[in-house]
């Protein structure tokens, strides 16, 4: 029996194709976010690789920021519970998990069965979000993949003081403009993310077991620099990206083996 | 505390950012206590225009200021925090917010309040050109009242009144209060300023203190606190009988009219009604009631019927609140309201106090998680509100989630945001509950 799930975020879509709740068939991310061809490209995609057709489906949710605006499925979950069970199933032994996605941060402390039991948000503005190192990226001129590598070279990273991002941007223009090598000033910024989003997650207690997700989980110099300040390792798994997808997967597949009804 | 806006109004005109929405659905009818309150707030605005035309002397108040001795000395006052939230709740506080932050020069990071009603003030004063939603039936004061146990920023705010319209300030300081008690010199202190007050405002305005009337009015008052507070009371039964917001709109009888007798008739009224929905099993909440929470701080103004539209989606009511609940004052004579002006509102309480008022109304309501409203307007509340969510968490284990908004600016607040958050706790309360249910 096959459930999808599908985390239509603010700046990608990632669908995923779950099998009787644990077996992963197919996934996928496309970097495009609600309001694109993104979440129609993701779904398209994923059914591709899988060989399988949406009949073949039999329960769908949907989570992520542009979840209120897809037709085809049948519940919608907050991405808060679908980050929480995605990690769980990718890495059991987590019980904080850190996720920075395009344009929020969130801390979540989760149980051993992977449930939702507190969790914290960021405040007020885009600081500490993947938008932040966007923005970030494109002062420096370079891809935003290319962002974690290459703060690993930092000798002395500078210090990024606003939490404002278009302040920020002033802050590493001014870096950039004083001959500041690159590669500090990314450092500088993978930790002013950090230092925001660990203070955010310590609000919820000292963590024992912790992970990163979403695609900035894929940046090293975050995970390094979040290592640092919450002052333990910090897991990563390969398919971080797709966590929340994976979540909205398994959470179908129980809602339809338990009976519960269809809240569209 | 909204000068009666109820969340029907609120849909009719559209903000700035949802010109868009759709068509306001048919208004169903007002219960009669909610006709008497509107009666109340005209009448109350338009004694103080007639009074201003008789060439007496009006004032203009803080929220929490004792009354009762404006309303024994037959004085018309008009409350400006409660018109702001009125202004904002309409969506109409844009070009104040504008005019405020611009031409007038006042920083944004301000309570948007006090930036509301400096940006009016300056418009009845001549020098700014803001039209008036509501045609100034704020009329221009001839002096003001204030107390610094609510809000610290409140006394620059009045200064700054005082020096616009060269008018006097006639002031309580009611001090910080440390501990989970009150001292009697506080108490002393706190009287000899209310009787110097009362000396002074006599002398200012040409009324006479008139002991008789005052105890007939602190009768009255005592009569609507506790109406009040038994109203807010009522939430306790399951379902609550009314959609927890609605209380708020109550609020103006206890911050502007607490001496009077309209209050009683319209809080008996409205308790009347409550016990009419308990009585039937009825409610005002317009689906079932699934979960049951608290609200921590001032009403998000603005978006008040966002936040009822979200929460109602997934089931919510909001059956207790600090914010209604800070107005329930017990005192009888004037040292009995020095004592209790020492130990209200926020700014008078130690977090000790707080905390367990709180933990105390989250067992008396059954909550199952609370809501704190994270306001940019006022950091006193945003000081205390982290420590108070994780002291309370982890005492009672009751899930919780926070938002940013604001009590009077709409720039401050993200509809999307405010859903997920409401969304992520809707999930952990009913692990809650479905962990209760199997033991």
């Amino acid at each position: 029996m096959y459930t999808f799930g599908i985390d239509i975020g603010s700046t990608s879509s990632k669908a995923v194709i779950l099998k009787d709740g644990v077996e992963l068939t197919a996934h996928v991310v496309v970097p495009l976010g609600t309001g694109t061809v993104g979440p129609r490209h993701a779904r398209e995609r994923v059914f591709e690789i899988s060989g399988l057709k949406p009949e073949d489906i039999r329960y769908t949710i949907v989570t992520g920021y542009g979840r209120m605006n897809c037709d085809y499925a049948d519940n919608q979950i907050s991405e808060l519970s679908c980050h929480a069970r995605g990690i769980h199933y990718l890495l059991p032994t987590v019980n904080t998990i850190i996720d920075i996605g395009g344009q929020d941060a969130k801390a979540l402390q989760i149980s051993d069965s992977g449930q939702l039991l507190a969790f914290q948000m960021n405040d007020k503005c885009a600081a500490g979000t993947g938008r932040f190192l966007d923005v970030m990226a494109r002062v420096l001129n370079v891809d935003i993949n290319e962002l974690g590598p290459l703060s690993e070279k930092a000798e002395h990273p500078v210090s990024i003081s606003n939490t404002c991002t278009v302040f920020a941007e002033s802050e590493v223009i001014s870096q950039l403009s004083s001959n500041i090598p690159i590669e500090d000033i990314a450092a500088g910024i993978h930790n002013s993310v950090a230092k925001r989003v660990a203070g955010m997650a310590l609000r919820l207690g000292r963590a024992s077991t912790v992970a990163m997700s979403g695609g900035v989980a894929l940046n090293v110099g975050v995970v390094h620099a979040m290592e640092r300040e919450m002052g333990c390792p910090v897991l990563v798994h390969p398919l971080c990206q797709s966590a929340g997808a994976i979540g909205a997967a398994i959470l179908a597949w129980e809602k339809f083996t338990s009976g519960e009804g269809q809240l569209k | 505390m909204s000068e009666n806006v109820t969340s029907q109004d609120k849909n009719v005109t559209a903000s700035p950012d949802n010109a868009a929405a759709p068509a306001p659905k048919p208004k169903r009818p007002q219960p009669k206590s909610m006709i008497m309150l509107g009666e109340q707030t005209k009448t109350l605005f338009e004694n103080a225009r007639l009074a201003k035309e008789c060439g007496e002397k009006v004032g203009w108040s803080a929220s929490i200021f004792p009354q009762e001795i404006a309303e024994t000395l037959g004085l018309n006052i008009l409350y400006p925090e409660n018109h702001a939230a009125g202004i904002a709740a309409r969506h109409q506080a844009d070009p104040f917010l504008q005019e405020c932050e611009g031409p007038l020069g006042y920083s944004n990071d301000m309570c948007a309040y006090a930036k509301v009603n400096l940006a009016y003030a300056s418009v009845l004063n001549g020098e700014s050109s803001v039209t008036l939603p509501d045609g100034g039936k704020m009329v221009k004061p001839d002096f003001l009242l204030l107390t610094n146990n609510i809000c610290n920023q409140l006394t620059k705010w009045y200064e700054n009144l005082a020096r616009q319209m060269n008018i006097p300030i006639f002031f309580i300081d009611t001090c910080y209060n440390p501990s989970d008690y009150v001292t009697e010199t506080r108490v002393r202190y706190v009287r000899a300023q209310i009787d110097q007050l009362i000396v002074d405002l006599c002398s200012f305005t040409g009324k006479t203190w008139d002991e008789a009337r005052f105890k007939q009015v602190m009768n009255i008052s005592q009569r609507n606190s506790s109406l009040w507070e038994r109203a807010n009371d009522l939430m306790e039964y399951k379902p609550a009988p009314l959609s927890g917001f609605e209380l708020f709109n109550y609020m103006s009888c206890m911050v502007c009219n607490r001496g009077k007798e309209s209050s009683t008739a319209i809080l008996q009224q409205l308790n009347d009604e409550i016990e009419e929905h308990i009585k039937n099993g009825t409610s005002t909440f317009p689906v079932e009631e699934q979960y049951r929470v608290s609200w921590d701080g001032i009403a998000c103004w603005p978006y008040l019927s966002h936040n009822l539209r979200t929460l109602k989606k997934y089931g919510i009511n909001m059956v207790a609140s600090s914010y209604g609940k800070a107005w329930a004052i017990e005192y009888e004579d004037l040292d009995g309201m020095a004592r209790a002006y020492c130990f209200a509102s926020t700014n008078g309480d130690n977090a000790t106090t707080m905390i367990a008022r709180r933990m105390e109304a989250l067992k008396k309501f059954d909550c199952e998680g609370t809501i704190y409203h994270v306001n940019r307007s006022c950091k006193v509340m945003d000081c205390q509100m982290m420590e108070v969510q994780r002291q309370i968490s982890a005492k009672t284990g009751i899930p919780f989630t926070s938002f940013d908004g604001d009590q009077a600016d709409y720039r401050n607040y993200s509809e999307a945001q405010f859903e997920t958050r409401i969304q992520g706790l809707v999930e952990v309360m009913k692990q809650n509950k479905e962990a209760r249910a199997n033991g």
